[in-house]
């Protein structure tokens, strides 16, 4: 018996789907240049102290993940739907292995659209030291765990119809009031964005300013997110596949 | 040690009841055949005993464990009535991927010989017609090598030439001392290839026995005829016939053998005319049984 077989092959078959890495890594890649190449001498953002370059390198880059880390519930809802779920119940394979794997997927998939976005930060000019770096890949990492949740919660909810849409949706919105296309700094709209982990994911950034990284509240939203979605993803679990 | 034993295995969706009361236990080595026509509660009573549902009364064990430890130990290798394959990879690799999951699984190589689908190995999963589909789910459930295969109706999309050579690897297969457990509705495949007949209709066992015991009490087919003026005991003596009886002018025989039963009606009667040999049909067959112990 081995995992690392199973995973490998689950990775194969994750980047064979030429179209979706293109997408996951292209779209972000594309609005990135489109919105931050002509601003790439604005130093102080909408008031952020961060740079266009970097601001928008860590929005699209967190947008970037987020999507990538929901397409682990796109890959649960199509194997449901091929009754592929239904034939690995039948195998050793624990409930455990099967949603590591998928999430494990997902970071790696997350891994490789942040790296394809740091580059392109640092073409336009994006210089952060080593430390700094280190620092806002691990704080964007722990910031993605509960999206890891969201997609297995959503990818055993809906259909291989309905999660196409309902995953782009739940990314946009998290996207707009997170802060991730364009700085939220003040107003009840930043009151919103400060409760929510795409917010956090962005304030990640704030790091290359020689921060600490998060607020106690940055670390307090993303465990409640991580513990309500997880929550439930169980449950979504537990009711899709009639397993306690 | 056991292969499979259910208690008294009840199991409702709503109103419907699906299983009604079964006992049923199956050795080790053996070849076993589910039989009864769609509705009779197979899928259901193999969805019990592979873990996938939870009975509402009664009790399964499979290899003397509860169905949920014996996957978990990977004693069991199945092949489910519907499901289709995931994309993207191809056949080897799938088979791989399977047989990464398994304690003692058989070689890839191997597996794919044994069921002829070298030709297709290379290709990726969604390019497969049905037909090929099918034969690479079959192969997913022998990789496994698993002591326990439990297969649904597995022959029903597939053509004749792949049906034989389904048979030829299950029969190659049987002889390594698996316990095999498929349910079907056709009756010719449980005559030819199990050891035992579990005959099922509307929830419940009808009947539990050899093959040959099991085709006597439902293959039977029924002559009808129209012939006025011969009694009825005449008819029941000819070769093949089991049973008579008149509906007006025409007449109905039951038969055990209507081959020699026909032979037999022309050569001394005829004028017998609107000769009509029909099978009872399983379905028919079934509720007459089922009819007969209510």
């Amino acid at each position: 018996m081995s995992s690392t077989t199973y995973m490998r092959y689950e990775l194969l078959r994750t980047f064979r789907q030429r179209r979706f890495v293109l997408l996951a890594f292209g779209f972000p890649l594309v609005l990135y240049f489109v919105v931050a190449a002509p601003n790439r001498n604005e130093h102080d953002l909408g008031g952020t102290g961060l740079g266009a370059p970097l601001y928008f390198m860590v929005g699209y880059a967190a947008f970037g993940a987020m999507n990538a880390m929901l397409s682990c519930g796109a890959r649960i809802a199509g194997e449901r739907q091929a009754g592929w779920t239904r034939q690995l119940r039948l195998t050793p394979l624990s409930p455990r292995t099967y949603l590591r794997t998928k999430v494990l997927t997902g970071y790696l998939m997350a891994i490789c659209s942040l790296a394809t976005m740091y580059a392109a930060g640092s073409i336009l000019g994006v210089r952060l030291g080593a430390g700094e770096w280190l620092r806002m890949i691990v704080l964007v990492l722990v910031g993605l765990v509960p999206f890891a949740a969201l997609g297995v919660c959503l990818g055993h909810l809906l259909t291989t119809d309905a999660v196409g849409p309902a995953m782009g949706g739940t990314v946009a919105l998290f996207s707009i009031l997170g802060g991730t296309w364009f700085p939220v700094q003040h107003g009840a709209l930043h009151d919103i964005a400060t409760v929510l982990p795409s917010y956090w994911l962005v304030q990640a950034g704030h790091v290359a300013l020689g921060g600490k990284g998060w607020t106690a509240t940055g670390w307090l939203v993303i465990a409640a997110w991580t513990a309500a979605l997880a929550a439930a993803a169980t449950a979504a679990y537990r009711r899709d596949t009639g397993r306690t | 040690m056991s292969g499979v034993a259910l208690r008294e295995l009840t199991k409702s969706f709503g109103a419907v009841q699906a299983v009604r009361g079964i006992d049923v236990s199956i050795e080790t080595g053996e070849t076993v055949a589910l039989l009864g026509p769609n509705g009779a509660g197979k899928s259901t009573t193999l969805d019990m005993v592979l873990g996938l549902l939870r009975p509402d009364a009664g009790t399964v064990s499979v290899l003397d464990l509860p169905p949920a430890d014996a996957v978990a130990r990977g004693s069991v290798g199945a092949m489910l009535q519907t499901g289709s394959l995931v994309r993207d990879l191809t056949v080897r690799e799938l088979l791989a991927q399977m047989a990464s999951l398994y304690p003692h699984p058989l070689d890839v190589d191997e597996t794919i010989a044994l069921t002829g689908i070298g030709e297709i190995s290379d290709r990726r999963t969604q390019k497969l017609s049905g037909g090929q589909t099918q034969r690479v789910r079959f192969a997913l459930a022998l990789v496994t090598n698993a002591e326990l295969l439990v297969l649904d109706e597995p022959t029903v999309a597939m053509d004749v030439e792949s049906r034989h050579a389904f048979w030829t690897t299950m029969r190659d297969i049987a002889s390594r001392g698996k316990t095999i457990l498929f349910a079907t509705h056709y009756l010719e495949e449980a005559d030819a290839y199990a050891d035992r007949v579990v005959l099922m209709a509307q929830g419940r066992v009808v009947a539990d026995g050899p093959p040959t015991e099991i085709k006597a009490m439902v293959g039977s087919r029924t002559i009808r005829a129209t012939l006025p003026d011969v009694p009825l005991e005449r008819l029941e003596r000819l070769p093949g016939v089991a049973h008579a009886e008149r509906r007006g002018e025409a007449v109905v025989l039951r038969c055990s053998d209507s081959d020699r039963a026909v032979r037999a009606l022309l050569a001394r009667h005829p004028e017998v005319r609107d000769l009509e040999i029909g099978g009872a049909g399983l379905e028919e067959a079934f509720l007459q049984l089922t009819a007969a112990r209510a």
